[in-house]
């Protein structure tokens, strides 16, 4: 059991350097980040199955802090993006 | 090649490949954004080499604040990115050089040190049941060197009035802002409700199991500064001016208490941040409790930038 | 009923894997960065939910286990709300026909 999660924990980290090659070659900004999305999934799922190996459930922990700041990211970068000039209000606005 | 060494030699790889590709990317988005994949990695690492209080740190910082800060401050240099001249081949030389002379000098040092490696990692456990604590972490934090965790909260305030006087004079104790939706997203707004409740029952908890299990009050700080600035870049609620009363207090309580419990050391256990026996725990209770307040309001007005309208705006 | 449990820790995390491994797939060889999106989300939701459904039986309180159901809960909520943040960002940022 032990060797079949470290080897599922290597599969995953090569899912993750995957999306690191998306990372790095994805000609928008949009791809990065949402590569960097996967990475936060792949490493909330490396670290739990690692938890399961090593038998440290502090990992888990981690994972949860990882969950929680990726998406954080995400938030920031779409927040911070440009937007066109033209675009009209939705309809209901800050009141 | 046994499963975790591949593990090991894999992650190693993907770090420097990162770490190569954010100091040659040409745009400063671009480059942020690997920076918090960076972040991420990182995290997972630190767990790797057996130090899940740092994980927890760098998950929160390197990969959520951090990104926050950059962003901000790279949706601001976009006005002038394209106009800006890039760096001569000179100064980039200089700083390559640097940069790989600091990093060879550190592995020479790292490699060099003897296998037996001197530690002082078993006295300090030793001694960690007279304190109560159960995290050799936090006996290091705040029994130990309690006196650098003072100063580097300290540290902390004057950065944050280091960013506020990057604001012209007239502006001082005005409000900041954070890069904010320009219009409402019904998506965000339900995440902006739903999360934060979440949020601050884990920064919380993780403040309390930093006693026994890693964690601590920076990490529970750095999650509530998060879910209070999440509120704000969605637009539920304004950041308040700087000049705000509570703010202030709430920021400076953290320290404030720490170093009251240091000077009473001397009264009570003749030396400063000396705890008397039997009270270690609730005092150093305490202290973290108001320092996860105050390093949450910090963190979160560090973010936000220095005030950009005036008060009576 | 030990064997079992171990059967379905094996099966569920090979499924999880390879979603993982699809959804990387994905990422990197769809045309777009919509149906990118489209591969991405499916490792956020089942990828991780298989590997967390495979771990419940190997955690050592039920605690522990809430915990890693309520980490897979999470990264949906987030992992969902970003996916419409980004499509959205995307659809603004196309040049309009």
């Amino acid at each position: 059991m032990i060797s079949f999660l470290s080897g599922a924990a290597v599969f995953v980290l090569l899912a993750i350097a995957g999306g690191m090659l998306r990372v790095l070659y994805g000609p928008a900004e949009v791809d990065r980040m949402m590569a960097s999305q996967l990475l936060g999934t792949g490493g909330v799922a490396l670290l739990l199955l690692l938890a399961a190996v090593t038998d440290s459930p502090s990992n888990v922990d981690v994972a949860l802090m990882l969950a929680l700041f990726a998406a954080f990211a995400s938030i920031a970068f779409v927040a911070s993006a440009p937007r066109k000039e033209n675009e009209q209000a939705e309809p209901g606005g800050r009141e | 090649m046994s499963l975790p060494l591949a593990l090991e030699i894999s992650f190693a790889v993907v770090l420097l490949a990162n770490a190569v590709w954010i100091v040659i990317a040409r745009e400063v988005v671009a480059a942020v954004i690997i920076f918090v994949a960076y972040g991420l990695l990182l995290a997972i690492v630190w767990v790797r080499l057996a130090a899940p209080d740092v994980a927890l740190t760098e998950a929160a910082i390197g990969g959520g604040v951090t990104g926050v800060l950059l962003l901000g401050a790279a949706a601001r240099l976009r006005a002038t990115e394209a106009t800006a001249k890039p760096a001569s081949v000179s100064t980039r030389l200089v700083a390559a050089a640097i940069c790989v002379t600091t990093s060879c000098a550190l592995a020479y040092v790292v490699g060099s040190l003897p296998d037996a490696a001197p530690t002082l990692a078993p006295a300090a456990m030793a001694s960690l049941p007279e304190t109560g604590l159960g995290n050799p972490v936090a006996g290091v934090l705040f029994v130990y060197r309690a006196l650098d965790t003072l100063l580097e909260k300290a540290v902390l305030l004057l950065a944050l009035v280091g960013v506020w006087s990057l604001a012209p004079d007239r502006l001082w104790g005005g409000t900041p802002e954070l890069c904010a939706f320009p219009r409402r997203s019904s998506t965000l707004l339900l995440l902006a409700q739903l999360l934060p409740p979440v949020g601050i029952l884990a920064g919380v908890y993780m403040f309390w199991v930093g006693a026994k299990l890693p964690g601590g009050a920076f990490q529970g700080g750095t999650i509530l500064a998060a879910m209070w600035l999440l509120v704000v870049m969605t637009g539920l609620e304004d950041i308040p001016p700087t000049s705000r009363r509570w703010m202030r207090l709430l920021a400076i309580v953290g320290p404030a208490i720490f170093v009251v419990i240091g000077f009473a050391g001397f009264a009570l256990a003749n030396a400063f941040l000396a705890y008397p026996a039997g009270y270690a725990k609730p005092l150093i209770i305490v202290i973290e409790g108001t320092l996860t307040l105050s390093i949450a309001i910090t963190l979160g007005l560090l973010a936000a930038g220095p005030p950009v309208r005036a008060q009576h705006q | 009923m030990k064997l079992a449990l171990q059967i379905l820790t094996v099966l569920a995390v090979s499924g999880g894997c390879f979603l993982f491994l699809a959804g990387t797939i994905g990422l990197l060889r769809f045309p777009d960065t919509t149906t990118r999106l489209h591969a991405l989300t499916k490792v956020d939701n089942l990828g991780l939910g298989l590997i967390v459904l495979g771990l419940l039986p190997t955690a050592g309180s039920p605690l522990l286990a809430l915990k890693m159901i309520a980490i897979w809960l999470l990264v949906q909520l987030s992992g969902a709300t970003v996916s419409q943040l980004i499509a959205q960002l995307v659809h603004e940022q196309e040049p309009r026909a």
